[in-house]
C-alpha cells in the first residue's frame, strides 16, 4: 500500500518534468530555429521580391485596435451593469452569465464561420479587416466581462458607501471610486485579451482572407495577421519564414503577458501606495 | 447612463443569439436537405465532385479520437504535474514554475501547430509510425495534449489548493503518510474541480483548429489507424474555407452547427459540474447556521 | 440646498422599517436637538445603526428595505420627492465603523466631496482641504504628505481623515456609526475630543457600543432594544435614574 503511493509520488515528479520539458521544448525550438532566419527583408521589406511580414504586422495592429475599441467599452459597461446595478444576482445576471459562458466556449473556427456569414456574405463586405476585428471583439468580450466583473466585486462596499455618504451620485461613484480602485485588474485583463487577439488565426482564415502580400489599404480591405502568416508560410512551403514569424509572434505575446503583470503592479502601487 | 450599461450587458446575449440564429438558419436546412442520417453518419465527403456527397462521419470520428487521446495525454500528465506542484516539489520552485506555466498557456496555437509540423510529425514518422506516415491522429493528439497541459495544471492546482488543509492534517494525525494523505484524501476532495478542468480541456481540444490542421494531414477519410491523414470537424471547416461556394459552403456551415452542438453539450456539463462544486460548501454553511 | 439652512434638529415620527417581511424598527418617535451629541445605545442587532442610516438615506441602497414614517431635518422632509438625495447626503455626513479612505491621496480624499459639487479651482480646494483637516485635528500630522496615499496612514488617522472628508462637504449633521470601535484608546480619545469641538456647529448622532463613551460625550442618549426605542433623555438621567427596567438592566451590564 505505502509502496504504491510512493510509486505514484515518483510518477508525479516524472510528469512534472515531462510537462516542463515539453513546454519549454516548444518555446526553445521556435526560438532556436527561428532567430537565425530573421532578416530585414522579412521584417520590413515590401512583399514584391521576397516574403515579408510587414503587412501582417500592420494587420495585427489594426485587428487589435478594432477589437479593443469595441470589446473594451462594451465589456466594462456590461460588467458595471451586472455588478453595480443588479448586485450581481437575479435572473438577468444569470442569463448574461450563461450567454457569456457559452460565448467563451464556442470554438474560434465557429466564430470564423459566423464572421464569414455575417460580414463577408450578408453585409457584402467581402474579406475585410473590419469584419475580422469585429468577430474577434465578440470572441474576447466574455473574457473582459468576466474579469471586470471579478475586479468590481473585489472592491469593498465600504468605499461605495463612503462615496454615497458624501453625496456622490451612482455614476460618479462608479467612475471616480470603484473603477480606479480596481483599475489594475481590469487593465491586466484587457492586455491579456489583446494577447488572445494577437494569437488568434482560425477566425481570420474565414474573415480577413489571408492576403499576405499587401498592406491593407483601408479597414475594408482584406489582409493578414502575424499568426495567420505562420500558417500561410508553413502550409505554402516557406518553413524558414514560418519559424522566423513564430519568433516575432512569440516575443509579441510574451511581451504582452509581461506588460500585463507590470502595468497591473504599477497601477496597484499608484492606487494603493506602498502601504499594505 | 444606466441605459448604456444595460445595453452593453444585453450585447452578449444579442451576440450569442445572432451567432446561433445565423448558424442554424444557414446550416439546418442543408442538413435537412441532405438528410440528417446521411450527413452525420455518411462516410463520404466529396463536396466538389460532380455528384457531390456530404458525409461528415469520418470527421466526427476523427474529432472524437483526437479529443479523447489528447485529453488522456494532457490530463494524465497535467494532473500528476499539479499534484507534484501541490505536495512533492520544493516550495520555492512552485511559484516560478506556476508563472512559467501560465505564460506558456498564452502561446498561440498556431505556434504549437508549427512545432507539431516540424518536430512531432517527422519524429512520429521516423520512429513510431509503422506505416511511415507522420501526419494523423497520434501527432495531433500529442500536440494538443501539450497545448492543453497548462490549463489542466492550473485548474487542478487551484482546486487542490482550495481543499481545506485541515483534511490533510487530519489524515496525518491518523497516521497516514504524506503520500497516502495526498492521494487518498486531498485528490478525491478536489475531484469536482479537477473534473471541471477536464471538461474545459475537452472543449479546447475539440474546438482547436490551427494546431490540428497543421499536423492532421487533411484527407477526409475514415480513421483506421493513428498514422493516417484524416480530418477533424474543425479542420474540415478551415480546409474547405478556401473553396467556398453554394452547397459546399452550406456543408461547411452545417459542420459548424454540429461542432457548435458538441460544444454546447460540453458547456452545459461544465456549468453543471461547477454548480455542484459551488453547492457543496453552501450545504455545509446551512448546517452550521441551523445549530 | 438652501433648504437646509436654519436649524438642524432631527425628528422621526411613527418610524417603521422592514427588511422584506422582517420588521427591524417598530414605531419609533424621536426628536434630536441641534448642535448636541446624541448617542444611540443598545445591544447588537437592536436596530440603532439601521435607524441612524435612515437620516442620510443609506438604506435606499439596501435591497428589500422599506421605510414608513415621517423624517425631517431642519423641518425638511428627507423622503420628499423634491429632496435631492445627493444634496441630503452632502448635508448629512456619515462616518463608518471601519475607516474607509478611498485608495487615493490624502488631498484627493478630502477634495472628493467639494469636487462632486462642482468646486474645481485649486486655491479654493486647497483652502477647504486645509480647513477640513484642521477641524479634524489631523492637519499637523499630514500637512507634509498630502499627496501620499491615504492607505499608508494608521487606523486612527484614517478615521480622522474620514471625518475630515465628511467635514469638507460642510455638513449640518454628522452621523457616526460606531466610529471608534476599530480603534485603540488613544485614537478614540482624540476623536472624542474632536466631537466636543464639532458640536459647536454641527448636530452629531453617534451609535456606540461603549457605554462609558456615551456618558463621556453624549448630551442625550437613546436606548434601543429589539427594534424599539425604549428610553430617551438626558444622558445623566438615563445612566443615573433610568425609568425603564430594561434600560437599567442593560446599563448595569446584566444583558446585551
Amino acid at each position: 500500500m505505502k509502496k504504491l503511493y510512493s510509486i505514484l509520488k515518483y510518477a508525479c515528479i516524472i510528469a512534472l518534468t515531462v510537462s516542463l520539458i515539453s513546454l519549454i521544448a516548444v518555446v526553445a525550438y521556435v526560438l532556436i530555429n527561428g532567430v537565425s532566419k530573421l532578416s530585414f527583408d522579412l521584417l520590413f521589406g515590401d512583399y514584391s521580391a521576397s516574403p515579408s511580414i510587414f503587412p501582417a504586422f500592420i494587420g495585427t495592429l489594426q485587428l487589435v485596435g478594432i477589437a479593443s475599441i469595441i470589446a473594451v467599452p462594451i465589456g466594462i459597461a456590461s460588467a458595471i451593469f451586472l455588478v453595480e446595478y443588479t448586485g450581481n444576482k437575479g435572473r438577468f445576471v444569470k442569463i448574461v452569465q450563461v450567454a457569456t459562458e457559452t460565448l467563451a466556449g464556442i470554438p474560434s473556427i465557429v466564430y470564423g464561420l459566423f464572421g464569414y456569414l455575417i460580414f463577408v456574405v450578408a453585409f457584402g463586405w467581402g474579406y475585410s479587416m473590419l469584419g475580422g476585428g469585429i468577430t474577434l471583439a465578440i470572441m474576447i468580450l466574455p473574457t473582459i466581462v468576466r474579469s471586470t466583473q471579478e475586479s468590481l466585486l473585489s472592491v469593498q462596499d465600504g468605499l461605495r458607501e463612503g462615496s454615497y455618504a458624501l453625496g456622490a451620485s451612482k455614476v460618479r461613484t462608479i467612475f471616480k471610486i470603484v473603477l480606479p480602485s480596481c483599475a489594475s485588474g481590469i487593465v491586466t485583463s484587457i492586455i491579456l485579451a489583446i494577447g488572445r487577439v494577437v494569437s488568434e488565426s482560425a477566425v481570420l482564415i474565414l474573415t480577413v482572407g489571408m492576403v499576405v502580400n499587401k498592406v491593407p489599404e483601408t479597414l475594408m480591405s482584406p489582409g493578414t495577421s502575424l499568426a495567420l502568416d505562420i500558417y500561410y508560410f508553413a502550409s505554402h512551403g516557406y518553413p524558414n519564414e514560418a519559424s522566423a514569424t513564430a519568433v516575432v509572434l512569440l516575443v509579441f505575446v510574451v511581451f504582452l503577458n509581461l506588460l500585463a503583470s507590470f502595468i497591473g503592479k504599477m497601477i496597484k502601487k499608484s492606487t494603493y501606495g506602498d502601504a499594505k | 447612463m444606466r441605459g448604456v450599461f444595460l445595453f452593453s450587458a444585453v450585447f452578449s446575449i444579442l451576440a450569442l443569439a445572432t451567432i446561433t440564429v445565423f448558424l442554424f438558419v444557414s446550416g439546418v436546412p442543408f442538413i435537412a436537405k441532405t438528410g440528417f442520417a446521411e450527413f452525420v453518419f455518411g462516410s463520404n465527403w466529396a463536396p466538389l465532385a460532380d455528384n457531390p456527397s456530404y458525409g461528415i462521419f469520418p470527421m466526427i470520428v476523427a474529432s472524437l479520437y483526437v479529443t479523447a487521446l489528447s485529453v488522456i495525454i494532457g490530463v494524465g500528465i497535467g494532473l500528476f504535474t499539479s499534484i507534484a506542484l501541490y505536495k512533492f516539489c520544493p516550495k520555492r520552485l512552485v511559484s516560478p514554475i506556476r508563472q512559467m506555466i501560465n505564460l506558456l498557456a498564452g502561446i498561440p496555437s498556431v505556434i504549437f501547430g508549427l512545432f507539431g509540423m516540424t518536430v512531432i510529425v517527422p519524429f512520429v514518422r521516423d520512429y513510431i509510425s509503422p506505416t511511415g506516415v507522420g501526419y494523423g491522429i497520434l501527432s495531433a493528439s500529442i500536440v494538443l495534449g501539450i497545448m492543453i497541459l497548462p490549463t489542466i495544471v492550473s485548474v487542478s492546482l487551484d482546486s487542490l489548493n482550495s481543499v481545506p488543509s485541515s483534511y490533510y492534517e487530519g489524515a496525518l494525525a491518523l497516521g497516514a503518510t504524506k503520500e497516502i494523505a495526498t492521494f487518498k484524501v486531498m485528490v478525491p476532495s478536489a475531484k469536482s474541480g479537477i473534473l471541471a478542468g477536464v471538461v474545459l480541456a475537452i472543449g479546447r481540444a475539440i474546438g482547436e483548429t490551427m494546431a490540428v490542421i497543421m499536423v492532421i494531414g487533411g484527407s477526409p477519410e475514415m480513421p483506421e489507424s493513428l498514422f493516417q491523414s484524416v480530418r477533424t470537424l474543425t479542420s474540415n471547416i478551415a480546409m474547405g474555407a478556401l473553396e467556398l461556394s453554394g452547397d459546399a459552403l452550406s456543408a461547411l456551415i452545417s459542420t459548424g452547427v454540429v461542432l457548435f452542438v458538441f460544444t454546447l453539450i460540453l458547456n452545459v456539463s461544465f456549468s453543471l459540474l461547477k454548480k455542484e462544486k459551488a453547492d457543496k460548501p453552501k450545504k455545509k454553511e446551512k448546517r452550521g447556521v441551523s445549530k | 440646498m438652501n433648504e437646509f439652512i436654519g436649524n438642524m434638529d432631527i425628528t422621526a415620527k411613527n418610524c417603521n422599517l422592514f427588511y422584506g417581511d422582517f420588521q427591524a424598527l417598530k414605531n419609533i418617535n424621536i426628536e434630536i436637538p441641534e448642535k448636541q451629541v446624541t448617542a444611540f445605545i443598545g445591544p447588537s442587532g437592536c436596530g440603532k445603526s439601521t435607524f441612524l442610516k435612515i437620516f442620510n438615506r443609506m438604506n435606499d441602497l439596501v435591497e428589500g428595505c422599506r421605510i414608513e414614517g415621517d423624517f425631517r431635518i431642519g423641518g425638511i422632509d428627507i423622503f420628499d420627492k423634491e429632496t435631492d438625495v445627493n444634496l441630503l447626503r452632502k448635508n448629512v455626513g456619515m462616518v463608518f465603523q471601519k475607516p474607509n479612505p478611498f485608495p487615493m491621496s490624502i488631498y484627493d480624499n478630502i477634495a472628493f466631496a467639494p469636487r462632486t459639487f462642482g468646486i474645481t479651482k485649486k486655491s479654493e480646494l486647497d483652502e477647504i482641504v486645509e480647513k477640513s483637516l484642521r477641524r479634524a485635528s489631523i492637519w499637523d500630522e499630514v500637512k507634509d504628505r498630502l499627496r501620499k496615499n491615504a492607505l499608508g496612514m494608521s487606523g486612527g488617522q484614517q478615521q480622522r481623515l474620514c471625518i475630515a472628508r465628511s467635514l469638507a462637504a460642510s455638513p449640518k449633521v454628522l452621523l457616526m456609526d460606531e466610529p471608534t470601535s476599530a480603534l485603540d484608546p488613544i485614537s478614540t480619545g482624540k476623536i472624542e475630543e474632536l466631537m466636543e469641538d464639532l458640536k459647536k456647529d454641527i448636530t452629531i448622532v453617534i451609535v456606540t457600543h461603549n457605554m462609558q463613551q456615551a456618558t463621556r460625550i453624549a448630551d442625550r442618549t437613546a436606548f434601543f432594544l429589539l427594534g424599539e426605542l425604549i428610553e430617551y433623555g438626558n444622558t445623566d438621567d438615563i445612566f443615573t435614574s433610568p425609568k425603564d427596567e430594561r434600560t437599567e438592566r442593560y446599563i448595569t451590564g446584566r444583558f446585551g
